[in-house]
């Protein structure tokens, strides 16, 4: 999987990012992580309020900061 | 509302702990427990309520649906649409942007970045739980009005684009709703969990600002404020809306603190001013929005909405 954080460096950004990589961790195997912090290429994702988390090119959740097991819970259902 | 609960506090301070209702310590210590329990219930209560409504609305939906909007008519939907969205200073930027990106009028954006934490839900469930009903109701339909004006006003500002830093690519045609499906529980559980992230960050702000209030209800006179600080004096509002500026992060411990000084004789209209200049006028946002706009626009942006503060205030000094 491809998860991209889309964020402008705000506190609840960085805190996403962190849950992330800590629900991907749980797990396992290989994933893609990226923090996107270009706000030009934020707006590409037509997201307007951030945190957002984008799986695979899709947008699943904005403005929120997602706790390890709500993250585990969405990609588990890719 | 919250008469079986005046009742209670009642008993407990003058019947079980005996204090005496007219003492200083008596009424002071009513006024804590009665004032921070009752806030405390309603700031649950309502922060519970806007959040839940808001898992229907995110901001990406009310971009698309200001989108195409006529200059008019979209600062009154953009201002309204303030209420319900949640505002966070570090979204202003991508909020900004994004809006332009769909060809929204600046105005119209601007509307909505006034309206948002104006109306957000901390202060309308202080406000309500200190000032009741009418006041609240007053509060946000001048604060809409102040919204809608103000992002109108900007809007009409000759070349106000060439203030934006940094150029957008508008997208062309209709712009399309992300999707995020998601069950009742999870919409309930995301609203709790959002109530109990708010409440555990401000909940001793309250405890704080009810405890200063309680202490000045009790020990100091009524009509302190009237007779040493000029309760009517032409001054008293700008004074309030510049003390409100710097006040932002800290809205849950300070309103208390309003409506104590307006018992003791703060005018009205000076107390919603300055109630308006903590909500809406916030130094942090100003310090983000620098990283896009120009600062002119930035300083026109607080002058102009500072501006409709003052004659709000004005107003309810004259009128109230």
């Amino acid at each position: 999987m491809k998860i991209e954080i889309l964020g402008t460096g705000c506190a609840k950004c960085k805190a996403l990012e962190t849950n992330a990589k800590e629900a991907l961790a749980k797990i396992g195997g290989f994933h893609d992580v990226k923090k996107v912090e270009d706000i030009m290429e934020i707006i590409q994702y037509k997201v307007v309020s951030t945190p957002a988390l984008v799986v695979d090119g899709v947008v699943k959740s904005t403005g929120k900061l997602l706790s390890v097991d709500e993250i585990i819970k969405l990609l588990q259902i890719q | 509302m919250f008469d079986w609960w005046e009742k209670i506090v009642d008993n407990l301070v003058y019947g079980i702990w005996g204090l005496q209702p007219l003492s200083a310590i008596g009424s002071a210590i009513h006024f804590f427990i009665y004032d921070t329990i009752k806030i405390f219930i309603l700031l649950i209560f309502i922060i519970f309520l806007v959040s839940f409504l808001r898992t229907y609305f995110n901001t990406e939906k009310v971009r698309v649906y200001l989108q195409g909007k006529s200059e008019f008519s979209g600062n009154i939907l953009a201002a309204l649409f303030g209420i319900i969205t949640p505002f966070c200073s570090c979204s202003a930027i991508p909020l900004f942007l994004g809006f332009m990106q769909a060809r929204i009028p600046i105005g119209i954006t601007f509307s909505f970045l006034i309206s948002s934490p104006l109306n957000n839900e901390i202060a309308i469930a202080m406000l309500f739980g200190l000032f009741g009903l009418k006041i609240t109701a007053i509060y946000i339909g001048f604060g809409l009005l102040v919204a809608i004006l103000g992002g109108y006003f900007i809007g009409k500002i000759k070349g106000v684009e060439k203030y934006i830093l940094i150029p957008v690519t508008p997208i062309e045609g209709e712009l399309e709703d992300i999707k995020i499906e998601l069950t009742f529980q999870q919409r309930i559980k995301e609203a709790w969990d959002y109530t109990s992230d708010i409440f555990k960050k401000i909940y001793i702000y309250v405890m704080i600002g009810v405890g200063i209030g309680a202490f000045i209800h009790g020990y100091i006179p009524a009509d302190f404020i009237a007779t040493y600080a000029g309760g009517d004096a032409w001054y008293a509002v700008p004074v309030a809306v510049l003390l409100g500026i710097p006040m932002y992060s800290n809205a849950a411990g300070v309103m208390p603190l309003v409506e104590v000084l307006t018992a003791k004789g703060m005018l009205l209209g000076s107390a919603l001013s300055f109630m308006m200049a903590v909500t809406a006028l916030s130094l942090p946002e100003a310090m983000i929005l620098k990283r896009i706009l120009d600062v002119k626009l930035i300083a026109m942006f607080f002058a102009i909405v500072g501006f409709g503060i003052l004659l709000v205030g004005y107003m309810f000094n004259i009128i109230l």
